[in-house]
């Protein structure tokens, strides 16, 4: 019984920050838009790449390559040759969305371990039996939609491995399936790897309060003893029925940490920690409180607690300070 | 070019569906999308009334398509997919993976919700048997210029033309958010807002439309323009998303614009004093979705 820690890493020191502090692998992107988080100054080179890969490996720890946005026509080489990339510097396995990719790589590498990405939109499992079935996928990340039942329900009918999201950011739609960013600004991440692009925010002071705006529309107003977050999209304040509300999703974080022992029972292959964009100490934290979780759990399930100090540990760094179980919880969708 | 009617993306009461589709009989379209594409506890109409309604359109001369649910989480939600899969007669829209598995080996169409943004995927799609598919709706035109330079023979291609944008969805309602209940306890709130629920930014801006579980544009995506560069281009079909009222007056004039006998811009003109919001076309063009490339005259 075994339940791996997938941690997120941004930049190189953030990689050793996660393998130092004991995930069992990380998952990284290359420097430019063929993954989901491609943000300015964030991800890897080539030669950093296997620079990482170097340092995992020679610890026993995996690297997993995100490569999870959709190629287009005009943009497919780019995408193949990542794959390329990423086979020849030895990584783990390649997390892939699109399926003409998925081909590619299954065709070229039928060595190489794929795994299927959020982005693939996977919510059942005859969605994830194909995969399996056209490209040999061995392992489906989760789209955060399910409840903890339905999750099980999946896992009892599928063959492959199956990742949850732990912690971290959430995104309150399907991932994959959600263009609200590109609707606002022209990119989202299933064709430019980003959500709510930092170069179309503008901030403002004015008598109504401090504005945040995305490509001049305006997401938010903060008052003098409000706390502003990044303004992504779909965490705005709108007005619905001349209510004004955070109409979509309050920004909060997802936190799992409670249900570790229900993971290790349903044999969930593997927890994921979101964050490539945050910082070495964010995920130095992150890390460290989710190993000693999953060791105490493995150590003995009955007994198995969330500790207070875990807690005050990841509110330092939560987005929005809060907590959520998200869709796993019924309650909240 | 054919004309088609998407699956009505809304919750309707069941005499407001019939009466549609029985004036959809008559309306200058070709093709009808049927079934509940967004949430499985809408039931107005049963998978047996969609199945009648099918027949009945079929008799009016109209190809029929069954569209299958964008999300699918459930055990239940897979029954009614098989169920669709299985129906013997009619092709289905597969708008997720799951769905293309039921499908393959039958002709299906590949719906706007599985990502479709490359000539490969498009491959394969047509090798499982797709026989149209529908472009994910923020590609632009010359992402399908290059698509349709390598398209596989065989397989028909269908914009998204007309109607409020579907951006995203959820596992959470946010109709039943904004009246404060949960999901399993929604009271069918989405019933009241027949076009969608309207979200504005805090100084007014028409933004989004909240439509259960799926997020709409405020804006009406309106490509009546369009519609001669798509027929040269080779597009095959152009949809049209149904709304409450004169979603017939649009099909009329996207029929006399294809037929020559309106020009486009005119009939984008026309179009837009039946709109419920302003017009957008930023997607077709490669910018913003929510951009309108020129002013549509009331």
């Amino acid at each position: 019984m075994s339940l791996e820690l997938v941690c997120p890493a941004g930049n190189l020191p953030a990689l050793k920050m996660a393998v130092d502090n004991g995930a069992d692998s990380v998952y990284m992107g290359f420097r430019d838009n063929t993954n989901a988080r491609a943000f300015p100054g964030l991800n890897f080179d080539v030669a950093t790449a296997q620079e990482g890969v170097l340092y995992a490996h020679s610890r026993g720890r995996k690297v997993l390559l995100a490569l999870n946005t959709f190629p287009q026509s005009s943009t497919w080489a780019q995408w193949q040759e990542a794959v390329d990339h990423a086979v020849e510097i030895g990584v783990d396995a390649i997390i892939l969305a699109d399926p003409g990719l998925m081909r590619y790589a299954s065709r070229t590498y039928p060595e190489m371990r794929l795994h299927l990405s959020v982005q693939g939109s996977a919510t059942n499992y005859e969605a994830i039996n194909f995969f399996h079935e056209h490209f040999g996928v061995r392992r489906v990340v989760l789209p955060r939609v399910l409840s903890l039942a339905q999750v099980e329900q999946v896992a009892k009918n599928t063959p492959i491995e199956i990742e949850l999201f732990g912690f971290g950011g959430l995104c309150v739609m399907v991932e994959g399936r959600c263009v609200l960013s590109s609707y606002a600004t022209g990119e989202s991440p299933n064709t430019t790897g980003v959500c709510s692009p930092a170069k179309a925010v503008r901030w403002q002071q004015t008598p109504q309060g401090l504005e945040s705006r995305l490509n001049g529309i305006l997401l938010d107003r903060y008052g003098a003893q409000e706390k502003t977050g990044y303004p992504t999209l779909c965490k705005g304040r709108y007005e619905v029925n001349d209510e004004t509300y955070y109409a979509i999703e309050e920004p909060t974080s997802l936190n799992i940490l409670e249900f570790i022992p229900d993971l290790l029972r349903m044999g969930i292959a593997a927890v994921k920690i979101e964050g490539r964009q945050r910082s070495p100490v964010y995920v130095e934290q992150v890390t460290k409180v989710w190993r000693g979780a999953i060791d105490a759990a493995r150590r003995d399930m009955e007994k198995y607690v969330v500790r207070q100090d875990w807690m005050a540990q990841l509110n330092k760094v939560a987005e929005g300070q809060q907590h959520t179980l998200g869709a796993y919880h019924r309650p909240w969708k | 070019m054919k004309i088609s009617l998407g699956p009505v993306l809304y919750y309707w009461q069941r005499e407001e569906l019939l009466d549609f589709y029985g004036q959809a009989a008559t309306w200058p379209v070709d093709i009808v999308y049927l079934g509940e594409a967004v949430c499985s506890k809408r039931h107005s109409l049963r998978t047996s009334d969609w199945l009648e309604l099918a027949q009945q359109l079929t008799a009016a001369g109209k190809e029929v398509v069954l569209s299958s649910q964008a999300l699918i989480e459930s055990e239940s939600d897979l029954m009614t997919l098989r169920r669709l899969a299985d129906n013997g007669t009619f092709a289905i829209e597969a708008n997720d993976m799951g769905a293309v598995r039921l499908a393959s080996g039958d002709r299906f169409v590949v719906g706007p919700h599985v990502n479709t943004y490359n000539p490969h995927t498009l491959s394969i799609m047509a090798e499982l048997g797709a026989q149209r598919w529908v472009m994910p709706v923020d590609m632009s035109r010359q992402m399908l210029v290059d698509m349709l330079a390598a398209k596989p023979e065989g397989i028909e291609t269908e914009v998204f033309a007309y109607g409020r944008l579907p951006l995203a969805f959820s596992a959470r309602c946010f109709t039943a958010r904004h009246y404060n209940l949960s999901k399993d306890d929604c009271r069918f709130s989405c019933q009241e807002h027949p076009y969608g629920l309207g979200l504005n930014t805090r100084e007014g801006q028409p933004f989004l439309a909240l439509n259960g579980i799926q997020t709409q544009s405020a804006s009406v995506y309106n490509l009546a323009a369009e519609l001669g560069d798509m027929s040269d281009m080779g597009v095959d079909v152009v949809r049209i998303s149904p709304q409450p009222l004169n979603t017939g007056e649009v099909a009329a004039l996207f029929r006399q614009s294809l037929d020559g006998t309106l020009p486009a811009t005119d009939a984008a003109a026309s179009i837009a004093q039946f709109m419920p919001d302003a017009a957008c076309d930023g997607y077709w063009h490669g910018q913003a979705g929510i951009a309108q490339s020129q002013a549509l005259t009331m």
